[in-house]
């Protein structure tokens, strides 16, 4: 049984198209990162996810259990995008409830603060606090009472490259517990290496659902070559490779990836006219892109 | 439902940080030391001790004082959660709605309940203090108290009502003002001036009876002066009390916390975060 499984789901907002039959599965123990530009449906599919927003068609189970249901919300953890508490409670009074509402004892309230780095500040009001240490105590209520589905919606904005290594390592933990994470960010490169399947969403639409590696296959973008040629041998390796010239002494050539290994042949044939030569794989942004964009034709 | 009084406990939190009790409690105690004072200047109403002069001052006061502090602890209740940011969280957590909104109706409720004792209890020591017959008025400072805490239950739930029908702390905020000046002061004026223009018809000798009791306001008025006999210290829409049954007020300020209730529960649950 899936953690969550979504299939064909719609929803609108005053005729405006937020989500088109969007499906979905995430197992226990998979890191799904959703991508997609501001306004793709990232948070509003979260918010269906969690039973906070009705969708207009389709069928969504969480845990086994109707979204938003007293059972599936025992069970999943929420991290909203620019996380907000009472301004006037501490760190610790606000954890403290949280643990309360999930029938935990309220004494894990320090050790959770400090596993998010808080313990100096746990006493002080929330309200005098920044957006990345807001960001940690939205994460270390997320972390109550070992959830089964954590729905984290872009949970490293505001935190330091420190702390975003922190945090992933808090979630590939968790992960190898069995508990399956749905993330959302703007940025492949930050996600890719950390978690199992990417989902790119553009304008309410699931434009891909893959593994990195099966969306490089798909994307089938190509790869970049530049030749650092000697000194007045631009113009005859760029003729004979059928290349562009980029400046006084570089070529450049796009190919296919199947294509790289005869073309790199041809080139170091000609090792004598050339300094130096750079391959340059597909970047995540390209791949990122190629997928974003095809739903704005 | 066991998530109730920890909610409840972080509201009265965050109500004793924002001030809001300290500024309850001192309105409460000034205007009932205020009025306890007046009490006690001579009433000519013969064979009435002063507590009981008292108390029925304090009822013209609650009638306004309570419905206005429960609509401005009531108005942010879930529009300001909305404004905030915090209600979505909340509402990701294995925690209902009724649950929510009782928890919160639990601490104000409770701060209200604070604020009157300690404001009707200085009024009572004032009186105790300066007339030794005051015990016979203690009955009808006790019902007071009871039945001004159904009032501001009744305009608590109101309030949530229209925080969740408002949806932003500010539209919020000028609603429940509106609210309190078409309930409390515009309603008994316009049936005041009905009951002239009437001048002793049908709607005077059968309606107006049953739109005072279709107030919450009205309704706490006529059961106070109408179960103390104290109608004789009654002026304006009060003086009704005479002629109303206070059984039928009563039935109307206890039934008025739940339909309040209720509705605020049902204008909450459409509330999208």
């Amino acid at each position: 049984m899936p953690t969550v499984s979504l299939s064909g789901v719609s929803k609108s907002f005053a005729g405006q198209e937020a989500l088109h039959e969007v499906a979905l599965t995430i197992e226990a123990g998979q890191r799904v990162a959703l991508l997609g530009h501001n306004g793709a449906g990232k948070s509003t599919l979260m918010k269906i996810i969690l039973g906070l927003l009705p969708p207009d068609s389709g069928d969504i189970r969480v845990l086994d259990a109707p979204a938003g249901s007293a059972a599936a919300r025992a069970g999943v953890a929420y991290l909203p995008e620019n996380v907000a508490f009472h301004p006037a409670l501490s760190a610790l009074e606000q954890i403290r409830l949280y643990l309360r509402l999930r029938g935990q004892s309220p004494d894990q309230a320090a050790p959770l603060l400090a596993r998010v780095g808080l313990s100096d500040a746990a006493g002080r009001r929330i309200g005098t606090y920044s957006k990345g240490m807001r960001q940690r105590v939205g994460l270390a209520q997320a972390l109550i009472g070992r959830p089964r589905l954590l729905v984290l919606d872009e949970p490293t904005s505001g935190l330091d490259p420190v702390s975003r290594h922190d945090f992933y390592t808090i979630l590939d933990r968790l992960a190898l517990e069995g508990a399956a994470i749905l993330l959302s960010s703007h940025a492949l490169s930050e996600v890719a290496a950390r978690t199992d399947r990417i989902v790119i969403l553009s304008r309410g639409r699931v434009m891909a659902d893959d593994t990195l590696a099966g969306l490089r296959r798909r994307a089938a973008l190509p790869t970049r070559i530049q030749i650092a040629a000697r000194p007045d041998t631009a113009d005859r390796v760029a003729g004979r490779l059928a290349a562009g010239r980029r400046n006084g002494v570089m070529v450049e050539l796009d190919c296919a990836g199947e294509d790289k290994i005869d073309r790199l042949a041809d080139i170091t044939a000609m090792a004598a006219l050339i300094d130096d030569l750079e391959v340059i794989p597909p970047s995540l942004d390209d791949i990122y892109n190629h997928f974003s964009r095809r739903a704005h034709p | 439902m066991k998530a109730i009084l920890p909610l409840a406990m972080s509201e009265v939190r965050i109500a004793l940080r924002n001030r809001w009790v300290a500024i309850i409690i001192a309105t409460m105690v000034l205007f009932s030391l205020a009025l306890a004072a007046a009490g006690n200047a001579p009433t000519g109403v013969a064979g009435i001790d002063r507590l009981s002069v008292t108390v029925a001052s304090l009822t013209g006061l609650a009638v306004y004082l309570v419905p206005l502090v429960a609509l401005l602890m009531g108005f942010d209740a879930i529009a300001g959660e909305v404004e905030r940011g915090t209600l979505g969280l909340m509402l990701s957590y294995p925690v209902s709605r009724a649950t929510l909104l009782l928890a919160k109706l639990m601490a104000h409720l409770g701060i209200l309940a604070l604020a009157l004792a300690l404001g009707f209890g200085s009024a009572a020591i004032v009186g105790f203090a300066t007339d030794a017959s005051a015990l016979a008025g203690l009955s009808a400072l006790l019902r007071l108290f009871w039945s001004a805490l159904l009032l501001g239950a009744c305009f608590l739930g109101l309030g949530y009502g229209i925080s969740a029908i408002a949806g932003r702390p500010g539209p919020a905020a000028g609603l429940a003002i509106g609210v309190w000046l078409v309930l409390i002061v515009l309603y008994d004026l316009v049936l005041l001036a009905a009951v002239v223009a009437d001048d002793g018809g049908r709607f005077t000798s059968d309606l107006f009876s049953w739109f005072l009791l279709a107030n919450p306001a009205d309704a706490f008025r006529l059961f106070n002066f109408g179960a103390s006999g104290a109608a004789a210290l009654a002026s304006g829409v009060g003086g009704a009390a005479g002629v109303i049954p206070p059984l039928w007020a009563l039935i109307s300020i206890a039934l008025w916390p739940f339909a309040a209730f209720l509705l605020a529960l049902a204008a909450f649950r459409k509330v999208v975060p």
